[in-house]
């Protein structure tokens, strides 16, 4: 590279087919198993986290369906109280650790360069890494419960039950390392998002003009990177207490069990914000398509959704208020728990709006995201009551929790994702899913779900106590049970449609077309499913809905996607300053790597080296690791990371 | 599409602080932070919660720490020297700078390990020497981390890759190691010089 490539006047023109084909060319993954395992593609990566947590969806499902039979009676013994407390364990690991976000993440990563109007994430080869350890981390982690060693103390795992003292078997050891592993996922894939926000979009695209999504996953990422270490931390001091010997949380020592619960739900709660923000975004950027206009106080749900965040650190106590704790922290706590509902319901009332005063089409996503405006507002109710003291002290660990918390999960989450699916399974698929089996797919979603978790409120209220692996006759609890149980299954019958779905439109599907909804956002500018290269030129937006501006705007705001800087020397995409989306730099994108496998490699080898203490393993992963990101991080030339030197540089010229 | 000024020469690829390397260790600094906050916080919350019955007795020495991070204090310095030389093209200097900065890298490790060696509780000994040498060990694990990158950057700067126009790789590795010093004094007003005010 000379000199003067160090700088270049961007090239503007209008794309055309041999631009197209050009791009082809450099942005495209080769076949076979090279390809496979060496893209860096963000679509191709999107896709893979979407499957991934939707296969520990149906997994964290059938541990459910599992206990559901054992608790659909009193005194059923179809599990031993062991594997009782492996299954739930394990479910509450699945659903909150591999499924929820994983499956935003998919979504973002899949849509963010598309929405952006770039031509990948800001390190897609950091993406693709973030992936291969999200699968090596669940495959670790569900390594224990294969040889029946899973975890067995909650999802949250608390001390002293979890020492080695009163849990002597490897099951503690593979969710702490597996825990630790996960995180590092976590925290590369928050970096890239947030990286990806500040520096990799269109020209033009200002904060104001980001989709809601986009705000939901930036915030959701910058809050994991800083409450992820406390969790990896708290399993890193678990771990060490359990195989070294420390005293962390071993009281005869001076350790503090307590301490566990601290580190735990500092990263615990920010962590709930984290698994619904982003999806309170999809619903944000999908339901107004189907309401025809757009979403009602876009600065308010923008600004609440961070402000939500902001507060969300300031709550974590609330799990803890049955830990005879100062009355000083539980009214603090407390407090900030009732006003955290203030930002979370902007939200509520935007989408009442947006549906109030557009015209709704109803489709099967708009039924998925317009229902979840009830169901969050149950959970965010049952939520709001446990934060006043003396009802979470008698609501505190009872099946109340439980129904609270799936309203959480499976409302803000499940339904927006399914919905999610239903919206952008088009631009992904270039087909659409079918509307007739999606209605059904809806209702029996909707009714099984209500059916399973509303009743379970009174079963709580009743005082039948979470965990606890059977029941005697006579509590009153068994009708409740019976329907929680029936209500599960139809609900996981709802969930099968999906798949039903998903697979027969994607042999006879209708053809989606580039904009089969007539929807406003970037992502709809381009062809389903996308080239590899997302746009032929870079887009340029002037406002917050790109393609409804002959409807919205004035004539002079034009954003323009068919002309535009053409960026074809090698993989190139623009850099822009952070916050008025001017462009600063011309990036040039990394090619294809194994470097992210290998180094997955490396770290499985550490991992698996630490769990059972064959130290040499442990070290040659290490190894591993360090040879794989030199090599990656090693300067190139093709990037402009190196300056050539002077004397070649004349030759050449 | 007026108000952007599209067309205009603009650097291509990492250039400085406009690389997109840059944004990523910072926020590789951030999530770093956070784990040494943590990790201090549950220091703290031994302390407060035991008070009296906290700090060891005798507490940690000080003899072979104080001097390693007055070594790693100035290998900051020296590693901004060796940035501020490549920013100029100075050859020579930025190699110099990047070598003493890695020397003195070298020699707060060893002297980490000494004070290990040196000091009167263990590991297991009690919730403090847990506490201990679970801190400065993560913090040394950093720096070697850090001395590995610096010898990296060395090697590339030999290798004539970086000159005033392309030297991100230096910011962003350098950015990391005055990071890791920052935390090294934090450690030690804590861990070491806290306990004797106790």
């Amino acid at each position: 590279m000379s000199i003067s490539q160090l700088e270049r006047r961007p090239e503007i023109a209008t794309a055309t087919v041999a631009y197209g084909r050009g791009l082809d060319k450099i942005w495209e993954t080769k076949p076979g198993l090279r390809g496979w395992f060496s893209t860096v593609d963000h679509k191709e990566i999107g896709i893979r986290y979407l499957i991934t947590a939707f296969i520990f969806l149906f997994l964290g499902g059938l541990e459910a369906l599992i206990m559901r039979l054992q608790l659909a009676g009193p005194n059923q013994h179809l599990l031993t109280p062991e594997q009782y407390d492996q299954l739930f364990s394990t479910h509450g690991m699945t659903m909150i650790f591999l499924y929820a976000l994983p499956v935003l993440s998919g979504f973002s990563n899949y849509l963010w360069p598309l929405v952006l109007g770039s031509r990948d994430m800001a390190f897609p080869r950091l993406n693709m890494l973030s992936y291969w350890i999200y699968l090596a981390a669940g495959l670790f982690m569900y390594g224990g419960l294969v040889i029946g060693a899973g975890p067995n103390d909650g999802w949250f795992n608390y001390v002293p039950y979890a020492n080695r003292t009163y849990n002597p078997g490897l099951n503690m050891d593979f969710y702490a390392l597996g825990m630790i592993f996960l995180g590092i996922s976590t925290t590369v894939g928050s970096a890239n998002f947030i990286v990806t926000l500040l520096r990799t979009r269109a020209p033009g695209m200002s904060l104001n003009r980001l989709p809601i999504l986009v705000w939901g996953t930036t915030t959701a990422s910058a809050a994991n990177i800083l409450v992820v270490p406390s969790v990896s931390l708290a399993f890193f001091l678990l771990w060490m207490d359990r195989q070294f010997g420390t005293h962390f949380f071993d009281v005869s020592q001076g350790g503090q069990p307590l301490l566990w619960q601290h580190l735990f739900w500092m990263f615990g709660h920010p962590w709930v914000y984290a698994i619904v923000l982003p999806a309170m975004g999809i619903v944000s950027d999908g339901l107004p398509t189907f309401c025809r206009r757009p979403l009602v106080g876009y600065t308010p749900v923008a600004l609440s959704t961070v402000a939500t965040m902001i507060i969300g650190f300031g709550v974590w106590v609330h799990h803890m208020f049955t830990t005879g704790i100062p009355n000083l922290a539980l009214s603090f706590f407390s407090g900030a728990s009732f006003i955290i509902t203030i930002p979370s319901a902007v939200a509520v009332f935007a989408w009442t709006a947006t549906i109030w005063l557009g015209t709704p089409v109803i489709t099967t996503a708009f039924l998925f995201f317009a229902s979840m405006i009830p169901l969050f507002v149950i959970g965010g109710v049952s939520g709001f009551m446990t934060a006043a003291v003396p009802v979470d002290w008698q609501l505190h660990a009872t099946y109340f929790v439980v129904a609270h918390i799936h309203y959480v999960l499976i409302g803000i989450n499940v339904f927006p994702v399914v919905g999610g699916i239903y919206y952008w399974f088009p631009k992904m698929a270039g087909k659409m899913l079918n509307e007739r089996l999606g209605r059904w797919n809806f209702w029996v979603m909707f009714v099984g779900f209500n059916l399973a978790f509303l009743p379970m409120h009174i079963t709580g209220l009743h005082g039948m106590p979470r965990r606890i692996y059977t029941y005697p006759p006579g509590m009153g609890w068994h009708a409740l049970n019976l329907v929680t149980t029936i209500g599960a299954y139809l609900f996981a019958a709802g969930v099968l449609l999906l798949v039903v779905n998903v697979i027969s439109s994607l042999r006879r599907g209708a053809i989606a077309g580039a904009n089969p909804w007539d929807a406003s956002t970037l992502e709809w500018a381009t062809s389903s499913p996308p080239p590899p290269y997302n746009f032929a030129v870079i887009p340029t937006v002037a406002s917050r809905h790109p393609l409804w501006e002959d409807r919205l705007q004035k004539p002079e705001v034009r954003s323009s996607v068919l002309e535009g800087m053409v960026l074809d020397h090698g993989r190139e995409t623009i850099g822009v300053t952070p916050l008025d989306g001017e462009p600063d730099v011309i990036l040039k994108m990394p090619e294809d790597s194994f470097a992210p496998f290998i180094l997955t490699l490396g770290m499985i080898a550490g991992f698996v080296g630490l769990l059972v203490h064959l130290w040499w393993l442990a070290g040659a992963g290490v190894a591993v690791v360090l040879l794989a990101m030199a090599a990656w991080l090693w300067p190139r030339r093709k990037l402009g990371q190196i300056a050539a030197p002077p004397v070649t540089d004349t030759a050449h010229v | 599409m007026s108000d952007l000024a599209l067309d205009r020469e603009l650097p291509v690829g990492s250039a400085g602080r406009a690389s997109v390397g840059w944004w990523g260790v910072i926020c590789l600094i951030a999530t770093e932070s956070s784990l040494f906050a943590y990790l201090l916080f549950a220091y703290f919350y031994f302390a407060v919660q035991l008070d009296d019955a906290w700090s060891p007795h005798p507490p940690p020495v000080f003899l072979y720490t104080l001097p390693g991070v007055i070594a790693l204090v100035l290998s900051s310095i020296s590693a901004w020297w060796a940035e501020h030389s490549v920013r100029r093209g100075l050859r020579l200097q930025q190699l110099a700078g990047l070598a003493v900065a890695a020397v003195l890298g070298i020699v707060f490790a060893v002297l980490q390990v000494v004070d290990w060696l040196a000091e009167p509780f263990t590991l297991q000994s009690s919730e403090f020497g847990s506490t201990f040498y679970t801190i400065t060990g993560l913090h040394l694990a950093h720096v070697v981390v850090g001395i590995l990158m610096l010898l990296l950057l060395l090697l590339w700067s030999a290798l004539g890759y970086f000159n005033a126009s392309r030297h991100a790789a230096v910011l962003i590795g350098l950015a990391y190691w005055h990071f890791v010093v920052v935390v090294a004094v934090v450690v030690f007003l804590c861990l070491y010089v806290v306990p004797h005010l106790w």
